[in-house]
Formats: structure tokens, sequence, C-alpha cells
């Protein structure tokens, strides 16, 4: 019905969040000589890229579908079950239930995601770090 | 059937995109449309079975077919969405190369 909403409004907060983070690692890295440490990690806007495409990528195909059966139109309401108080009361508890857990799937997966690739990173300088002592 | 074509189209966009060596194509981006859908589709269809019980894994005929056509756009729509991007960006100079040519 509209479940996509939740993980929409999702998406608009982390892209904003992510901007900030964007402005504010941008001046850090001009205020600090010394960047060769943050280089070697992910940094935290890029992670917040990856949620946002993610997110923003998913909503665009499931209001494609929604489109698709019929229940977003471009008129107003845009949504049919606005067009009566159960069919509201019905949205509403699908986008409490299951657009609530494909918003919070979505992040845990993310979540997931990060924890792997600071793993690989770390990994890889490591890995570069006892070549290096060794040679 | 939507959840399943989204699928393979995620895991052969990554398949594709571990296999270079850079990212210039942008397909990354791609990767995380379709994994972004399918794990949305995935909940619905968890809640589907939640509300049909076994009958959600024999869906009718036209069902499936209907369902069959809808991933498909649904992956025309995501490969519109990356080129269109990929263009925009431009990220290996060719769209502007031609534009001065021309």
């Amino acid at each position: 019905m509209a479940c996509f909403l939740v993980p929409a409004a999702e998406a608009v907060v982390v892209k904003t969040v992510e901007k900030m983070v964007k402005k504010s690692e941008a001046e850090a890295v001009l205020s600090t000589d010394n960047n060769e440490e943050k280089e070697i990690k992910i940094p935290l806007s890029r992670k917040l890229n990856w949620l946002s495409h993610m997110l923003i990528g998913g909503v665009i195909l499931l209001l494609f579908e929604h489109i698709w059966h019929g229940e977003v139109v471009p008129w107003f309401p845009f949504l049919t079950a606005m067009s009566s108080p159960d069919g509201t009361a019905a949205m509403l508890l699908e986008m409490s239930t299951a657009g609530v857990c494909m918003a919070v799937l979505v992040t845990v997966v993310w979540a997931v995601m990060c924890f792997a690739a600071d793993s690989i990173v770390s990994r890889k300088n490591s890995k570069a770090t006892a070549k290096g002592a060794e040679e | 059937m939507t959840l399943l074509i989204t699928v393979f189209a995620a895991v052969s966009v990554t398949a594709f995109w571990y296999c270079r060596k850079n990212d210039e194509m942008q397909l990354l981006t791609l990767c995380f449309l379709y994994w972004g859908a399918s794990i949305m589709w995935f909940v619905d269809a968890v809640f589907e079975y939640i509300g049909d019980g076994a009958a959600f894994f024999s869906p009718a005929l036209e069902d499936m077919l209907n369902d069959t056509y809808l991933g498909l756009s649904v992956v025309a729509l995501g490969l519109v969405i990356w080129i269109v991007k990929l263009l925009i960006t431009d990220p290996k100079g060719s769209v502007r190369m031609a534009l001065k040519k021309d």
C-alpha cells in the first residue's frame, strides 16, 4: 500500500546526515596535516552513501511496483488506500509493520556490510604492514 | 517471482562489479539499487507468507506471469536509472569528449 514511505523517510534523513558528515570530514582534512592514518579507513560519509543508495534504490523500485499494482496514482490523494478511512487504517498498519521492518532490515544489512568492509580493510592494512616489516 | 528476478539481478551485478578492477562504470550504484529492492521485497514476501501460509509458494499461473513481467520491468528500470546516472556523472569523460567533437 505505502510501506515504501518509511524507508523513503529514512533515506531523506540519511542523505541529510551524509551531506553534513561529508562537509565536516572535508573540514577535518583541511585542518590536519597528517592524514596518513585517516586514508586507510573507510570514511563514514562513504558508508552513509551506501545506505542512502540502498534505501533510495529500493524505494524507487518499490514505488514502481506500487504504481504497477494501482496503489499509487498521479492524482490526489496519490495513494488509493487513502480514499476510505478503512483503507487508510490498513495502510498505516502496513507502514508500521512491513515498512518499519524494511527500513530496519536494510539498516541491519548495511551495518553488517560496514563491519565486514572495515575488517577487510584492516586485514589488508595489517598484511601490508607485515610485508613491509619483512622487507 | 519479482523478488527472485531482482535477487538474480543483484547477484549478477555484484559478481560483475567484483570482476572489474575499478568502478568507472559505477556498477556499485546498480548493486545497491537491486540489493535495496531485494531486501524490501523479501520483507514483503515474509509478511505475505505470514498471511497466506503455504499457499504463498503455489501462486496461480496468471499471478506468476504478471510478477515475472513486473520483475523484468523492475530490472529494466534499474538499468535505465544506472545508465542515466552514468551518462550524467560521466566518470570517463566520454560524453564530454563526444559533445566537444560535435
